[in-house]
Order: structure tokens, then sequence, then C-alpha cells
């Protein structure tokens, strides 16, 4: 148990203690109490203090509450443990710290890991039933659904189902340890305690800072009641009546190496009023992400104040628990591939800064997306082989719409015709454009990324020329070709901070770049004529770019590294791969134009 | 119809006013009448009942109703899914009601967008199409080749961030000349097409053919050709995503000299004109 003087407290907060059930709890607000009220809920084994970083962020908004759960961090222990630290006596805990925050309003609960454990039981049990606004669920399951869950598994087992219950068996490994007798308590206590802070920087990513506290031994040794008094109960006999009365929304950590994904399927029969996210992070998101956290929190408290529905307020395209609410600039926006991805964006409901050098279009782009369900959309004009309007575009969106949490570098220029026809200047141009309209973006944007430390995705739109030689195209392919391995390199170089970085490779689509594409070594009449009938080739090919939008969202949900988009881009990386003899034979045809 | 008379409409353009007159106000009453629930394959039969009581005998095609998605013909491969479905309208759903009557042997061809309830999205795509209605007229009176202004409707469509949905009809058409039909006691049809104004197309087509034009305003060689005198039922369909809409209505051309007199809208008191008009009062 610690004592006052031992953490610090989260800044600003006024705390004050809070008695309940023979225990006291410490309870600490910031922001307005006019203003609804959130209350944050921490896990195993943490204290109020690994939300310092969210709720900071929130208190601007709301009225932000958080407590040490008994046990945990400044609040005392139950006596005896044993027994304490049930479910319905946790209950009792939040009813009284709800009655004292806001006697007359109901909460909005945000809850991760046990805490999450515990709210499920808060917002399905009867007696809280108009006390809860809405509920936030991150890294924490009810058990009596995981229990059903577990049933319904046991009960009719299909190899996937029994390979579900291995998987999630395999993850729950700490559980069946926190049973063993007093061990958990010696091992935190001792060797543990003290190297959980670098265990959690090396397998985590968790930034230094205020957080584990140095209350973390004894935490940890209370909170293994948690599990002792609660899990054999409720996954032998789970309640059937758990469903929620409040609205819920879960965040799902995909990389999260205690839960698996699957143990949210048929959550829907629970809780009617579901909203999902996932967040490509680890498991303890309060400090890896706290500005995604911040932000869908603030979405779904306030779309449940306004009393709109919250399915509404929803996009409801592909992907959008993934891109909701995120920030997603996407340069040569205003035409081809470059407008589809915006589109595709705009549907799942991220923010979308559309950037062309044709400033009408990019505003046309801004105007269409928030049309198909973009919250807010911007256009920017910018040449992205400006280096010092690049500069300023990366000031401006990072004043005024915040960090880039997806980066499309997409704009591109075609240039055709022989390399001894091509003359220096055109070099120069098709380079600035394609390579360094890139590397601006990747530096400008990926630095503040990095900066931010909490990952995000950069695209680059190469091309499928990029591996497949030709006589026809020598510095197209040569620049797309040093965007592919640019993207290669930063990938590895960024891996570290959870920044992927995807590679796309369409091959022949059907947008205006062959109607702009330069064509050297000819007149202008020839050009026109050459223009025209490249076009008319690729609209006979007529592959859409809605397809390459599709290929770009699933690169960045499922970070891919090299995406070739056409049957024709897939078949030639092969032949790239396998077979790099015949690409090389197929580069000295004359193309048809 | 090898003149215009300035100022007045001869008899013949009056009757085929007069059917397009009708077709627009079933679309209208049939588009008042949708609610929930409805299916296009109800739609459209309200919309064959609607002129049939009104005299209507025989068709050029038989009336089409597409709803939702559908509206933006997506994923439409083979000809048999233009006919209307059982899919069902829901609040906020785009919807598109095409039918070609023909009545005292004149016909028509119309295409109605509207949606149930509001939906911003598609008002967008409504109004987007006035610049469309504009550029046609302008590009057929410089006597422009069909497919020059196809590719510049394309164009336009492309700019404005659409995709052109007219390519997913047959031969990709954006228009179609219309005659008159004569008026027989049985008027069958297949698959969904009078065989009378079949007919009129085919010996079109024929004509045409021998003369080096089309009776289809398409995107390919045969529509190489500066537009041909008569009437043409345009129908610019833009799509974006899900959402589809477009109007179809009857282009004069004649041989005039007179730029004005060369080309005009059959009607300009048309519910979508009338839309724009008041759209652009609003502002």
């Amino acid at each position: 148990m610690s004592t006052e003087g031992i953490t610090k407290g989260i800044e600003g907060a006024r705390e004050r203690w809070v008695r309940t059930g023979g225990v006291e709890l410490c309870v600490a607000e910031l922001g307005d109490p006019t203003q609804p009220t959130v209350l944050l809920v921490h896990g195993y084994p943490d204290s109020k203090e690994v939300w310092s970083q969210v709720a900071e962020r929130l208190a601007d908004r709301f009225h932000v509450v958080l407590y040490d759960v008994r046990g945990h961090g400044r609040s005392t222990a139950p006596q005896p443990l044993r027994g304490g630290f049930t479910l319905e006596k946790l209950t009792d805990d939040f009813v009284a710290v709800a009655d004292a925050v806001s006697p007359d309003k109901p909460v909005h609960l945000v809850g991760h890991d046990w805490g999450s454990v515990q709210a499920w039981e808060f917002v399905t049990v009867k007696r809280t039933e108009g006390r809860i606004a809405s509920f936030t669920s991150m890294s924490g399951p009810s058990l009596d659904h995981f229990g059903h869950w577990i049933k319904k598994r046991m009960t009719r087992p299909t190899p996937r189902k029994v390979g579900q219950l291995l998987g999630q068996g395999a993850k729950s490994w700490y559980v069946y340890m926190l049973h063993t007798p007093v061990l958990p308590e010696l091992a935190w206590r001792g060797p543990l305690g003290k190297q959980w802070p670098k265990i959690l920087q090396r397998m985590e990513k968790v930034p230094a800072g205020d957080y584990p506290t140095s209350s973390l031994p004894s935490d940890a040794a209370h909170g293994a009641w948690l599990y002792r008094d609660n899990v054999r109960a409720r996954m032998r006999r789970p309640r059937t009546d758990a469903y929620a009365h409040a609205p819920v929304q879960l965040i799902t950590p995909s990389g999260d190496i205690f839960l698996s994904e699957r143990l949210y399927d048929e959550l829907e029969l629970w809780a009617p009023e579901l909203v999902r996210r996932s967040i490509p992070a680890k498991h303890w998101v309060p400090r890896t992400r706290p500005d995604q956290l911040a932000a869908w929190i603030t979405d779904f408290v306030t779309s449940n104040e306004d009393g709109v529905p919250t399915n509404d307020s929803v996009a409801t395209g592909k992907h959008a628990d993934r891109f909701g609410g995120q920030l997603v600039l996407i340069t040569g926006a205003g035409s081809g591939i470059g407008r589809a991805t915006a589109f595709a964006f705009a549907e799942a409901g991220a923010r979308v800064v559309a950037v062309d050098r044709d400033a009408e279009s990019a505003a046309r782009t801004a105007e269409m997306s928030r049309l198909v369900g973009a919250p807010e959309a911007w256009g920017e004009t910018v040449d992205v082989s400006d280096e010092q309007a690049m500069e300023k575009l990366a000031e401006k969106v990072a004043r005024e719409y915040g960090i880039v949490d997806v980066l499309v570098n997409n704009a591109g220029i075609g240039l055709s015709g022989s390399f001894l026809d091509t003359t220096s200047e055109d070099w120069k141009k098709v380079l600035d454009v394609n390579l360094w309209g890139v590397i601006h973006g990747c530096r400008l944007f990926g630095k503040q990324m990095a900066e931010r430390g909490q990952g995000g995705h950069i695209v680059n739109t190469a091309s499928a020329a990029a591996y497949q030689p030709s006589k026809a195209l020598p510095a197209y392919s040569t620049s797309k070709a040093a965007v592919l391995m640019l993207s290669e390199c930063l990938r590895a170089e960024l891996a570290g901070q959870g920044i992927g970085v995807s590679a796309i490779c369409p091959g022949l689509v059907n947008t205006n770049i062959t109607a702009t594409s330069h064509f050297a070594g000819v007149d202008a009449e020839e050009e026109k004529r050459r223009q025209k009938k490249a076009s008319r080739l690729y609209g006979l090919r007529n592959y859409p770019p809605e397809k390459v939008a599709d290929a770009i969202l699933r690169a960045v949900v499922k970070n891919q590294a090299v995406v070739p988009v056409t049957p024709e881009a897939r078949g030639a990386h092969l032949m790239s791969r396998f077979t790099p003899k015949a690409l090389r034979a197929i580069a000295r045809l004359e193309p048809p134009l | 119809m090898t003149s215009a008379v300035a100022g007045e409409l001869s008899a013949e353009l009056r009757g085929f006013r007069e059917v397009q007159t009708l077709a627009y106000e079933c679309a209208e009453a049939v588009a008042a009448q949708l609610k929930p629930g409805v299916t296009e394959r109800e739609a459209a039969r309200m919309q064959r009942e609607w002129l049939r009581e009104r005299g209507v005998r025989d068709w050029f095609h038989l009336p089409f109703a597409w709803f939702g998605d559908r509206t933006a013909f997506a994923n439409f491969r083979i000809p048999l899914q233009f006919f209307p479905t059982n899919r069902r309208l829901e609040p906020g759903m785009p919807f598109i009601l095409d039918m070609a009557p023909v009545y005292k042997g004149y016909t028509a061809d119309i295409g109605y967008s509207g949606c149930l309830g509001l939906n911003p999205l598609h008002d967008k795509l409504l109004s987007d199409l006035e610049a469309h209605r504009e550029l046609l007229l302008r590009e057929v009176r410089e006597r422009r080749t069909l497919r020059e202004i196809y590719e510049d409707v394309d164009r336009l469509m492309v700019r404005q961030g659409y995709a052109n949905r007219h390519r997913a009809y047959p031969f990709g058409v954006i228009a179609h000349k219309i005659d008159r039909v004569k008026e027989r006691r049985r008027s069958p049809h297949v698959f969904g097409f009078g065989t009378q104004s079949l007919k009129g197309l085919a010996s079109d087509a024929i004509h045409g053919h021998r003369d080096g034009w089309s009776p289809l305003w398409s995107p390919y060689k045969f529509s190489d050709h500066p537009p041909q005198p008569g009437l043409w039922a345009v129908e610019p369909h833009l799509g974006f995503r899900g959402t589809g809409a477009k109007f179809e209505e009857i282009l004069v051309v004649t041989d005039s000299k007179d730029p004005e007199q060369s080309a005009f809208w059959l009607d300009d008191d048309l519910p979508h004109v009338r839309r724009w008009a008041e759209e652009r009062a609003a502002a």
C-alpha cells in the first residue's frame, strides 16, 4: 500500500478520498465539473496514472475523473484481501465514486484491461441502470461474455473453434500463473517489479514518463486477487443476463498479446448499440496511443451527449473501424488514383487533406469527400516538387489540422521516350515530382509522425514500372524504382516506431496520367497523338482507380510492404523474382504507341 | 424534320413534346408515391399502369426503375441487369425511373432521378448534371462530331470526380435517335423493347450505315460524324461510388444555318431544369 508522497499524481488534478465498503479510494478530477463526466478505470497492474496522457487531452472538453481501484495506487486495500475484490464490491466502489463526482447525471465510462472487465460488470448489472451514459471498452472483455464464448466453443468443437480456444488459452497464460498462491506476490515485490518498466519499454514500446508508478509492486500483488476472486467463478457460471444497458464503443488493439480479436465475435448480441474501432498497437494503448483514444472517446461521448444515435455518426465504408476520425493526407488527390483514394478514406470516416497542384480539383476532391463521409476535408494547393512549399504545407497541416496518421505520396507525372531522346530537363522534371515529391513528403510528414511517437502509416505510389524494365519508359521507371527502394528502406527504419510503410505498384490503371504524359523526342502533334493512343489503350484496359484505392486501404490495414495491384502488375512482380530474363526480353519489345 | 419554324413548333414537334411531358408527369406522380419498402418491380408496374390509363399502348422500351447503388449501375455486366428487381427502397436511397412510352404515334424516352428523403450527395450529382446539358447543346450547335462531344462529356465527368455510367448501356451510348412509330393494333415487345420502335431504329441504322452515320451516339468510330438532323434522346448518366443520377430528354437537331435553330432542347419546362432554376434563385 502506498502512502502520500510516493506517487506524483496527475498534474493539475484535484484529489479527494471516497469512503466505501471499508476502503478509501483516491479520486482525481480534472476539467470543468459542469461538463459531461468521463470516468476512467485503470487495469492490472496499473494505477490511475496509466491514464494521465489521455486524461490531459480530455480535460479541456470534459469533467475527467480517475480513481485508484481498491488495493492499487493510493487507495487502501480491503482486509482480508481474499474475497475483497469481487466484481460486486468493485461495483459498490464505482457507484460510490460516481455518486460523489456526478450525483445527478450519468457518467461516461472508459475502461482499460481490468478496468474494462469491471466496467462490463457495471454496465450490465441492473442497479447501475441510468448511471452510465456510455462505455468505451479496450482490452478487457466481460468475464460473463468470455465464459459464454468458451462454452460455445466447447459444446460444438469444430477445428476452427478449437483453434480459437487454444489460441486464446495460450494468450491467457498469465491468468493461470496468477492463480498460484504467494508466488506472484513474491515475484512482483521482488525482481519482476523491478524489471517491469524495462519489460514494458522493450515489449510494448511504452514511452518512459510518470508511469509505472512506484506503487507498482504492491498494486500488482494486491491485484492478483482480482483474478482469484472472479475468474474461476464467472467462467464456471457466467451470467446469462449480461446485456449492456448503455451504448458501447469497443476499441481493439490488433497487436494485443493478451487478448485475441476473435473474443469479440458476436458481441452485438450483448451490446446492441455497438461501435467497433481497431487500432494497430499493442496492449497498453492508453500510454502508446493517447491522441487516438482521446479522439475516439471525445467523439463517442459527444455523440451520446447530443442524443444523436451513434450509428449514424459512424461512417459505414470499408475499414471504418480503423480509419474513423484519423487524419489522412494525399498528394495528387485532384484526379485518378489520388482522388479515388481520398474518397475511399472519406467513406471510412477519415479526415482528408487533399493536396494537388491544381487548386480547383483539390477543392473538388475535398468537397466530394465531405459528401461521402469525411467529417472534415480540406483542399491544399502545392507542387510536391517544391521543397519550400511542402515545408509550409507540413507546418500548416500540423498547426491547423493535426499530425497526419496516414500519408499517401501519390502525386506523379508520366514520361515516355527512349533514353537517348530524354533530355536532362526531362529527367529533372520527372525526378523532381516522382522522386523528390515522395522524399519531401516522407521527410516532412514522416518526421512529424515519428516525433509524435504514436505510430502511423506512409503509402508511396510507385508503379509496376519500378520492377519492369522497358525501353519506352526509362526515366519514369527509374524514378519509380527509386520510390520502391526508398519505401523499403524507410519501412525498415520506421518499423521500430510503429510506423508502417507500403509501396503500391498499380500497373495499367485508367487515369489521366496518360493524357498528361510527356513523350520525349517527338513534336507536339505526335505527342498529342501518342497521348490519345495511350489513353485509349488504358481506357480499353479500363482498370478503375477505385480498385487501387481499395488496395491502398488494405495495405495500410495489413501493413503490407509491396503491393502490386492489377493482374499484369502482379504477373510482372512474380516474373521479376523468378524469371527476370524473360522480363528483360519483354523490355526490348516496341510498345504499341 | 428538315427545318424548324422559327419561334413556333411544328405540329410534329408538339406531338413529341406532349408525350415527353406526359412521361415526366408520370415520373413525378410515381416518385411521389414511392415509400420505404416499395420494390423496383412495383415502381416499374406503377409507371406502366399510370401510362396505360392515359392511353399509352406501345413502348419504345418498358419502364425501368433502379434503386440504391443500382442507380450507379454498380457491377452491371449483362443487359438483363437493367430489368427491375426486388430491391426495396429505403429512406435516403436514390432512385431512377426511366420510361419510353409511345403515344399517338409519338415517342419519348425520359429519365427521372430522385431520392427518398434527404441525400446531399445525390443533390450534388443532380446539380452537376446541369453543366452537361449546357455542354451537349453548345457542342452540338458547334457541329462537333458526336464522338468528340462524347469524349468532352466524359472529360467533364472525370473532372467532376464522377464515373461515366452510360458506358454500361448497350454500345456505351449517351443518346439514340427516336422517331415516330406506326400505331398497330398489337404492340409486342421483346426484351422490354417495342418491336415497332426497334424496327425504326434498325432501319435508321441501315440507312445511316450507307450514308456514314449511326442512330446510336457512342464513343466508337461509328459515331465519328457530325450530329444528324432528327430527334435524339440524350441521357448523360453520372455515377459516384454507390450513387447515380441522370436525366434523359429529347434534343432536336435540324439542318438550319442559324446556330440557335440548328439544335435545341425540345422542352425547357422539365423537373430537372426547374430544379436548377430554383437552385439559382435560392443562391
